[in-house]
């Protein structure tokens, strides 16, 4: 039988604390306790042998820390070594068990590598390292694969998507939340819950960190939402000096009185960690024996999650912005092809700050490399902004490495009736898991009728439960065609959408703004359709959040159906729009205070600076604005911090301003003549991840209208100069923050002389120094982004003469 | 030896030294730019999540510069000199977690106004916790007659930043308080700092923590 089989039997016991038992017995503060697999096995099996003597029905091989990344057979013994002595001396221990079976478990903790986009390692790189420490346990004899202590969602998908592509043992996860329940990168349980099942993990729950008091806290949002067991295994509260010994403050008795509450409450796999000992497993064991938990019962929540939060689709509807999609989009297209990320990051924030609560991502264009951009918008969006994404793309190897590289539960938009379609998507959505939007079409088109709309979901529901998809994780969109062409495509939708709430309780979601195609004033038709659908049970909607007509529906539909108690979400948005527009108001005032649009940039008032370029655009050729107003606003903020009277961030706010006044402007020209001056790169170079040096270069530069193609951080120098070639670039401001990074910066140039000799290179950031800068052979050194923006100046004027 | 682990509800972070960071001196930020600055110091405060973990070690001081730290010996004049009289050292690392890291790279991106005065509000905010921390040790060493010293991280002077992988195999970081360290020896979040506290029986003038101490005096943000 194997352990999940033992699951259905009754409770399960872990063991308990392993490296403050091995510093009992000697191991030094700092020795690394997986070394003790070789050089001292004794120990290690009798350590092994007190807890299965206590009772227990797991025990975790000493593997915690026996990752490829640690023990990389350098300075430490390679880990397939130490894996190997690990699993042996477990396995050794369960030979005297008396019979009763003991499963051992290969047990994986961090890497100790904080993950990109907020740390360094990249997320194949950790997928992998797990990998080869799943292959080399589950061939020395695990039987099961333990996933703990992990205190980030991201590196815990990797772990887990790691062990179902190498074994195809059980797969148990615990993670460490801490006081305010939440990981130390932010996750919720909820979120976990929603990331892990969908995972496919067998068993999940929570370890260290923790005593079992606090443990009892979270414990109840675990189960709410978890179809799967739940797993405790705290750790004996905190440690403290007695004298001159430690102790942790739960002792065994109470650590055992704590852990039968917590069965009672519903976990059923139960164990100990940091400061536990066998007799704290052995009291557990004896306080909980004969108990019989209650049977995991499934769930049936439709939840997505994010690194931080689940979106759950209950009573209130979710509102998911469409505004990250090229359709009908100019700019957005023009953005996409240019690889002007930044624009598309601002729309993810606004429509957060606008009340967006997940966001569709779509960036499919025929000329770009689709999975690609994706894959990237999504790595960006999630370091701008937490809220849980739908990936939009009808490319399915697109989807698949999107879903991939996701951190949380996705949307995934979307699956239909055609046979393709589902043989395509659904084993995505069983490996990756996901939400999945079920159009209601199939070989034979869209049906005229709600019945035969209704049919296609029912399909589509079965086919996606052959694949152990359950109803939850499908949510029905019913189709929006335009009511202009057919009176009666409006009230089919909303019919369709009933069938859907009664025959199925299913859930719900429609792009509302289809509906009004063809018809002026649309939001007119748009906010009254969206009323309608919510009134019909509608549970999401992809829209418009910068919609203020849609938004007026969404909250006022919220406040009349009683699901905004005291109707304070509603206050909070209709106060909001009575202050924007005395915001709008006062920028007037601002506006006129004679100073004009030099004195606007000079002040950072954005909006001014904006509306006054426009306005100047009536009267004045964009040249004329630029010379007169733009140029000098800056020039004055520049000279002011340079003689520091002024200083960096009024320097910045002042740059964005004009950035905003030159968007105006370009806008109005197009892109004709008196447009940017000449292309610079800007990138950090190759193994440092600190931008915001490089960023604030990147601001400037804009401001005085350079065109700046943004490489980014942590840049490869063959991607440099292969831009610089492509592109006919001919300045590159390349910077480093840390010592160890220079040579990558010493690389970079040394590559552009050979093949871009004609190429200036100017170079910044806070180690470098102009010694360092002229060691290098670069052109130019700046000490600030000031001095980054008279060195292009001085390039752009010698250019222009030639 | 043993990890304590200490964390703070809250602390106030002194708008006086975010001006410093950001390169103000002494002059004050007005009109935008002061708004941003109230704003950001806001945004950090709600964000707040300072933990840190510390311990004891008896040190003794070998030939030259050498010096047993207790968890590892290491070549260093300045320390040396910093920690000249002690036999005891606390250990410590500090953080302010995760989060103002998140705003810090959102608005790099998007607003580098906004991730500058960020950028100055954690160094702030992380070197206010330092001091809180250092004041709660020194008065527990206070009742044992023990008086501290500046304290000093690995980089001042010739302190090798090498030692961060000692300190953090000692320390127990990442599992402790969730502190990581890259392959370049930098801390992730990186709003955290790692530090050494002398402890001797005399007790010294504190004087030092006003930039006297250190040997770069061109430096643009020197307090003297």
């Amino acid at each position: 039988m194997n352990i999940l089989g033992k699951l259905k039997s009754g409770l399960v016991y872990f063991d308990g604390g392993t490296g403050s038992m091995l510093q009992s017995m000697g191991l030094l503060p700092g020795e690394q306790p997986e070394l003790w697999n070789l050089t001292h096995p004794d120990e290690i099996i009798a350590l092994h042998k007190s807890y299965i003597a206590a009772g227990c029905d797991i025990i975790n091989a000493n593997t915690f820390g026996a990752n490829p990344l640690k023990f990389d057979g350098k300075n430490l013994p390679g880990f397939e070594k130490i894996i190997k002595a690990a699993m042996g001396n477990a396995r050794a221990a369960c030979c005297d068990s008396d019979g009763k079976k003991v499963y051992v478990a290969l047990d994986i903790g961090p890497l100790g590598r904080l993950l990109k986009p907020l740390g360094t390692l990249a997320f194949e790189a950790a997928v992998n390292a797990f990998a080869k420490m799943v292959r080399i346990g589950a061939e020395n004899g695990a039987d099961l694969v333990l996933i703990e202590t992990m205190n980030d969602s991201y590196e815990t998908k990797a772990a887990v998507l790691a062990a179902k592509e190498n074994c195809s043992l059980p797969i148990f996860v615990t993670n460490a939340y801490d006081e305010s329940g939440k990981l130390m990168t932010g996750a919720t349980p909820a979120a976990m819950v929603a990331l892990l099942e969908g995972l496919g993990a067998d068993a999940i729950g929570m370890n260290c960190g923790l005593g079992p008091r606090q443990m009892k806290k979270i414990l109840p949002e675990l189960i709410k939402y978890s179809s799967v067991p739940v797993i405790v295994t705290p750790n004996a509260g905190l440690p403290k000096m007695r004298g001159s010994v430690t102790v942790y403050d739960v002792d065994p008795e109470e650590f055992a009185a704590d852990m039968a509450e917590i069965a009672k409450m519903g976990a059923s796999i139960l164990g100990g960690c940091c400061g536990t000992t066998p007799e704290h497993i052995r009291r557990m064991i004896e306080h909980t024996r004969g108990f019989v938990p209650a049977p995991v019962s499934k769930k049936d929540f439709t939840m997505v999650s994010s690194y931080t939060h689940a979106a759950v689709f209950d009573k209130k509807p979710l509102l998911i912005g469409e505004r990250i999609n090229p359709t009908g989009k100019k700019r957005f297209k023009e953005a996409l092809r240019k690889h002007n990320l930044d624009y598309i990051l601002n729309e993810g924030i606004s429509q957060q700050e606008h009340g967006a609560d997940i966001l569709d991502v779509n960036v499919g264009l025929p000329e770009i490399d689709e999975p690609k951009m994706l894959c990237e918008c999504i790595e960006r969006l999630q370091g701008v902004t937490n809220l849980p994404l739908q990936i939009d793309t009808s490319d399915f190897g697109a989807m698949e490495r999107a879903m991939r590289i996701y951190n949380g539960k996705p949307m995934v938009n979307s699956v239909n009736g055609k046979a393709e379609s589902m043989e395509k998507i659904f084993p995505l959505v069983k490996k990756y898991g996901g939400v999945v939007v079920a159009l209601t079409l199939d070989e034979s088109g869209i049906p005229d009728t709600p019945k035969g709309r209704a049919k296609i979901a029912e399909k589509i529901y079965k086919t996606a439960a052959m694949y152990g998809i359950e109803k939850k994780d499908i949510v029905v969109d019913t189709l929006v065609m335009t009511v202009s062409s057919d009176k009666n495509a409006a009230s089919t939708t909303l019919d369709t959408l009933k069938i859907i709430k009664k025959d199925f309780d299913g859930k719900t979601s429609l792009g509302v703004s289809n509906v009004s195609f063809g018809l002026p004033n649309r939001e007119f038709i748009n906010s009254t359709f969206f009323a309608m659908a919510l009134a019909s049970g509608l549970d999401a909607a992809i829209m418009n959040p910068f919609s203020q007509e849609m938004m007026k529906s969404y909250y006022s539909f919220c406040a009349l159906s009683g699901i905004d108690e005291r109707c304070e979400e509603y206050i909070d948005f209709a106060s909001s729009v009575t202050v924007t527009m005395q915001e709008n108001a006062s920028a007037c005032v601002e506006k006129s205070d004679g100073s004009g649009l030099k004195g606007a940039i000079i002040k950072g008032l954005k909006e001014a600076a904006s509306e006054m370029a426009a306005e100047l655009l009536k009267t004045k050729q964009p040249l004329e604005i630029i010379d007169g107003e733009i140029i000098p606003a800056l020039n004055f903020v520049g000279k002011g911090f340079e003689s520091k009277t002024l200083f960096l961030p009024q320097l910045l706010i002042s740059a964005e301003t004009a950035k905003s006044a030159f968007e105006v402007i370009k806008r109005s020209i197009g892109r004709q003549a008196g447009g940017k001056k000449c292309k610079v790169i800007v990138a950090t170079v190759f193994g440092d991840i600190h931008d915001i040096g490089k960023n604030i270069v990147k601001v400037l530069l804009e401001s005085y209208n350079f065109d700046v193609i943004d490489l980014g951080k942590d840049v490869p120098p063959e991607k440099i100069v292969k831009t610089a070639k492509e592109e006919n670039v001919p300045l590159v401001g390349l910077s480093a923050l840390m010592t160890t990074t220079v040579p990558a910066m010493e690389n970079t140039i040394k590559l552009l002389r050979e093949q871009m000799p004609e190429c200036r290179v100017m170079v910044g950031g806070a180690v470098l120094t102009q010694e360092y800068a002229d060691m290098m052979g670069a052109d130019s050194y700046s000490k600030d982004a000031m001095g980054a923006v008279h060195y292009a100046e001085k390039v752009y004027n010698e250019i222009k003469k030639i | 030896m043993q990890i304590e682990k200490h964390r703070a509800q809250s602390i106030k972070i002194p708008k006086d030294e975010v001006l410093r960071y950001l390169g103000y001196g002494k002059n004050t930020a007005e009109g935008r730019s002061g708004v941003l600055i109230d704003e950001c110091i806001r945004a950090v405060t709600a964000v707040l999540d300072c933990r840190a973990c510390y311990a004891e070690f008896d040190i003794a001081k070998k030939d030259g510069n050498l010096i047993d730290l207790g968890f590892t010996a290491v070549h260093s004049e300045a320390l040396t000199k910093n920690l000249d009289g002690c036999d005891k050292i606390v250990l410590f690392t500090a953080t302010i977690g995760m989060e103002t890291d998140r705003l810090i790279q959102k608005y790099s991106q998007v607003l580098p106004s906004r991730a500058v005065v960020f950028q100055a509000v954690g160094a702030a905010a992380i070197e206010e916790y330092c001091d809180f921390l250092s004041c709660e040790i020194a008065e527990k060493y206070a009742l044992r007659d023990l008086y501290p010293r500046p304290r000093f991280s690995p980089g001042y002077g010739d302190f090798p930043i090498s030692c961060q992988k000692n300190i953090f195999d000692v320390l127990d970081c990442t599992r402790k308080i969730g502190v990581m360290l890259t392959d370049g020896m930098l801390m992730m979040p990186s709003k955290s700092v790692s530090a050494i506290i002398g402890f001797s029986k005399e007790r010294t003038s504190c004087a030092e923590s006003d930039c006297s101490g250190c040997g770069k005096t061109d430096c643009a943000f020197r307090r003297i």
